[in-house]
């Protein structure tokens, strides 16, 4: 069995060498991997662009009231049951155990849309950083290159090839809730109280743009705050809001930007209080997103992450996939070799 | 060839046990906690949220778990793919270890799946979403388990003395021999590559391309040392002679595979420019600990005297192993945190619960099983 003739010993020596030489390979794999500028490196796939016809929400925190209407409306259109956090569920019991006030604090499984407050100091000032407040809405960003379609083993998550929407599909989903763990924005949310629970997601009310109407929260925002439109057409509205001065008067349209979906809608003039920040979110973060914000309050104080990169976290790790497996050449190659040795050397070994 | 039957031997004696009925008490109570898990959702056995949609279940019973079934992988690298028969004793027992480490992995998912009466859908060409390093684990976890079962049929057929399809087997046993090699390489590795999507919140002390090398090389050495742990075990609590001689030219192997990690850790954090991170960073005491853990195991290999005496290559195995998992544990939970919101998440008791029933679940499997069938190698008198 343990054949010690010449040729083994060769061999022997061959994949000593040949271990050192993957480890020095190994180390200077390690150094152009990491360190190589993104479009040099093979281990990186290049970003996906938004489709040209991609719709999706603009958010001026400046004009939110923090009325919630949009939050109330959300759950209307999609038919979402109300959300009770634990410190409201004394006293808004109802009649039996059906609540009957809707308080959620977070996205959850049963709230796809929610309006934040910031508040710091006094609290006096309206969009203000110091001594001020200031609001958010969260929901889903509808990302160019969204992390949660990405990790999908079974096509749940999907985004439309026309409208960029990112659908949830829960018949074909296993629940391992992977694009919860993976979405960059926190978004998607699994209800673990239901013995069936299922991810739920905004998916930018596609049953009533189905109809011609406006997602329920653009529908009924009083101030267009929350503004429905084409990406592009919402950036370069962002684009001319970021560029306002203090002290200025500006025309703010409500419901869609086109004035189609949902039928002509008047805006309004108003007065610019406070100074935008430069900074429109997502236009650029993680390689774009359909619905943007605008704020004179930073966004990192809003709770939103502001430390990414401008590609989407899948131009890594589908990189380093697509050059393993591209066409599952190399493993075909490295099955092929393994079982030319594992062939070879069982003759040796009778038994096993 | 009448030797070569007898090759291996059931070790006999008795099944029922003390370790193994505590063992099986353990999964009962495992069982009673499921039931919960599975009337009344998630939330009534675990404390799993969505800023940790990913508890221990998966980052111990999968990640890990594998991990520690990674024995079978190496041993027959080793044996067949590198031709070094003097492992061969060691193939039984440590493809059974694999056998129940993956199965119980499989288990395990269900488990956690939130929606476990889809699962099949990961199999269906036509829910395939392939760029989902997901699918690519899923598939090749469940194909390398059906390897596993074929690889140990031997054992099976040999108990109950069904010789054709014995002989048969052997024929075309190279195939699956090549497989069991190939598709750990693939999924462990995978297994690092699913955590590079979740960017910025994993900790830049675990953060970087270089996961799926990481997470080939901890489970390599994972396989070593659970491999040398197994054996150790056995010898002491079935009074076997230990196998010393086979397992210090493993532990060579060992400290091979440990350096090399210790030295890309070093080497990825210095290119990514995040070396700094290791003083003072948020979560750097876990990477100190994982780097005491790896070095000294390393560390106790390096005189070579130590590699012939027993109790050194069990304390450096157990060590390897504990930062094997400590790294792995790093990169799925502790290193992690949400995107947005404070999240907390510590394992209810009935999560850990059902952890060290899936566990004693594999523990009792294993024991019956060398019992009963012709896993160990046998003991000549003039070896003991
Ligand atoms: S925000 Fe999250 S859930 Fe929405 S598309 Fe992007 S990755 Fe997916
Ligand atoms: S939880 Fe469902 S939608 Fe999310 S990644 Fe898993 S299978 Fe896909
Ligand atoms: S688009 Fe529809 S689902 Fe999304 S936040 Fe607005 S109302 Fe809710």
């Amino acid at each position: 069995m343990m054949s010690k003739n010449k040729t083994s010993v060769s061999r022997r020596g061959f994949l000593r060498n040949a271990v050192k030489g993957s480890a020095a390979a190994a180390a200077a794999a390690c150094t152009t991997v990491v360190a190589a500028p993104p479009e040099a490196n093979a281990l990186v796939r290049p970003p996906k662009p938004l489709p040209p016809d991609a719709v999706g929400l603009l958010y001026d925190s400046t004009l939110c009231i923090g009325c919630k209407a949009c939050v109330t409306a959300c759950k209307e259109v999609n038919h979402m049951p109300p959300d009770v956090g634990p410190a409201q569920q004394g006293w808004n019991a109802g009649g039996g155990d059906k609540p009957i006030y809707d308080s959620p604090v977070e996205l959850s499984a049963k709230t796809l849309n929610v309006i934040k407050a910031y508040s710091h100091g006094t609290g006096a000032t309206k969009d203000s950083a110091e001594n001020g407040f200031a609001f958010i809405k969260r929901q889903c960003l509808h990302c160019a290159d969204p992390s949660c379609v990405s990790v999908c083993p079974v096509s749940a998550m999907t985004k439309d090839a026309k409208t960029g929407i990112v659908n949830h599909d829960p018949s074909a989903c296993i629940g391992c809730r992977y694009c919860v763990l993976s979405c960059p924005f926190g978004v998607p949310k699994y209800d673990y109280n239901d013995a069936f629970g299922e991810i739920k997601k905004c998916q930018l009310c596609k049953q009533q743009l189905a109809k011609n109407e406006l997602p329920g929260c653009a529908d009924v925002c009083p101030t267009g705050a929350t503004l429905f439109g084409r990406t592009e057409d919402l950036k370069a509205e962002a684009r001319r809001r970021t560029a306002l001065k203090v002290g200025e008067y500006a025309h703010f349209p409500r419901g869609d930007i086109a004035g189609k979906v949902g039928g002509p809608r008047s805006g309004h003039e108003k007065l610019v209080e406070a100074a935008y920040q430069t900074h429109i979110y997502g236009e650029k973060e993680l390689g774009g997103t359909q619905c943007l914000a605008v704020s004179a309050v930073p966004f990192d104080k809003l709770n939103l992450p502001t430390n990414v990169p401008e590609n989407g976290y899948p131009t890594l790790s589908e990189g380093i996939q697509h050059t393993l497996y591209a066409g599952m050449i190399a493993p075909a190659t490295v099955f092929a070799g393994l079982a030319y040795l594992a062939h070879r050397n069982t003759k040796n070994h009778t038994d096993e | 060839m009448s030797s070569q039957a007898h090759e291996h031997q059931p070790l006999g004696g008795r099944v029922l046990t003390l370790p193994f009925l505590i063992c099986a008490a353990l999964v009962a109570i495992a069982g009673v906690i499921l039931f919960q898990r599975y009337t009344q959702g998630l939330a009534a056995a675990s404390n799993l949220n969505d800023g940790y949609p990913w508890g221990i279940w998966v980052a111990i019973d999968v990640v890990i778990g594998s991990a520690f079934g990674c024995a079978g992988y190496v041993i027959a690298l080793l044996c067949y793919i590198l031709n070094r028969g003097e492992y061969h004793p060691l193939v039984r027992p440590a493809v059974l270890a694999s056998l129940f480490g993956y199965g119980l992995a499989g288990l395990a998912v269900l488990v956690d799946l939130g929606r476990y009466w889809n699962f099949y859908h990961m199999m269906l060409p036509w829910y395939a979403q392939p760029n989902s390093v997901m699918l690519e684990v899923g598939l090749c976890v469940a194909t390398y388990t059906l390897v596993l079962v074929v690889e140990f049929a031997p054992a099976f057929l040999e108990r109950f003395g069904i010789e054709g399809l014995r002989a048969k087997l052997n024929k075309v046993l190279w195939v699956f021999i090549a497989l069991g090699v190939l598709l750990p390489t693939m999924h462990q590795s995978s297994l690092g590559t699913m955590m590079v999507i979740v960017g910025h919140k994993l900790s830049p002390l675990w953060q970087s391309q270089m996961l799926p090398v990481f997470f080939l090389l901890t489970a390599i050495l994972m396989g070593f040392a659970i491999v040398v742990w197994e054996s150790v075990m056995a010898s002491l609590n079935f009074r076997r002679p230990m196998e010393t001689p086979v397992l210090s030219k493993l532990s060579g192997l060992m400290l091979v595979v440990a350096s090399l990690f210790v030295v890309l850790r070093f080497v990825d954090l210095i290119v990514r420019g995040q070396i700094g991170q290791i003083f003072g960073g948020p979560q750097s005491g876990w990477f100190v600990a994982e780097m005491a853990l790896m070095i000294s195991g390393l560390a106790l290999l390096i005189p070579k005297a130590n590699r012939n005496r027993s109790r050194a290559l069990f304390l450096s195995a157990s060590l390897l192993l504990a930062a094997g998992i400590l790294y792995r544990l790093n990169v799925y939970l502790i290193g992690f945190t949400p995107a947005v919101g404070p999240w907390h998440y510590f394992p209810s008791v009935k999560e850990i619960m059902v952890t060290v029933g899936v566990f004693a679940l594999e523990i009792a499997l294993y024991l019956l099983f060398v019992k009963k069938l012709p896993v160990m190698h046998a003991v000549h008198p003039e070896h003991g």
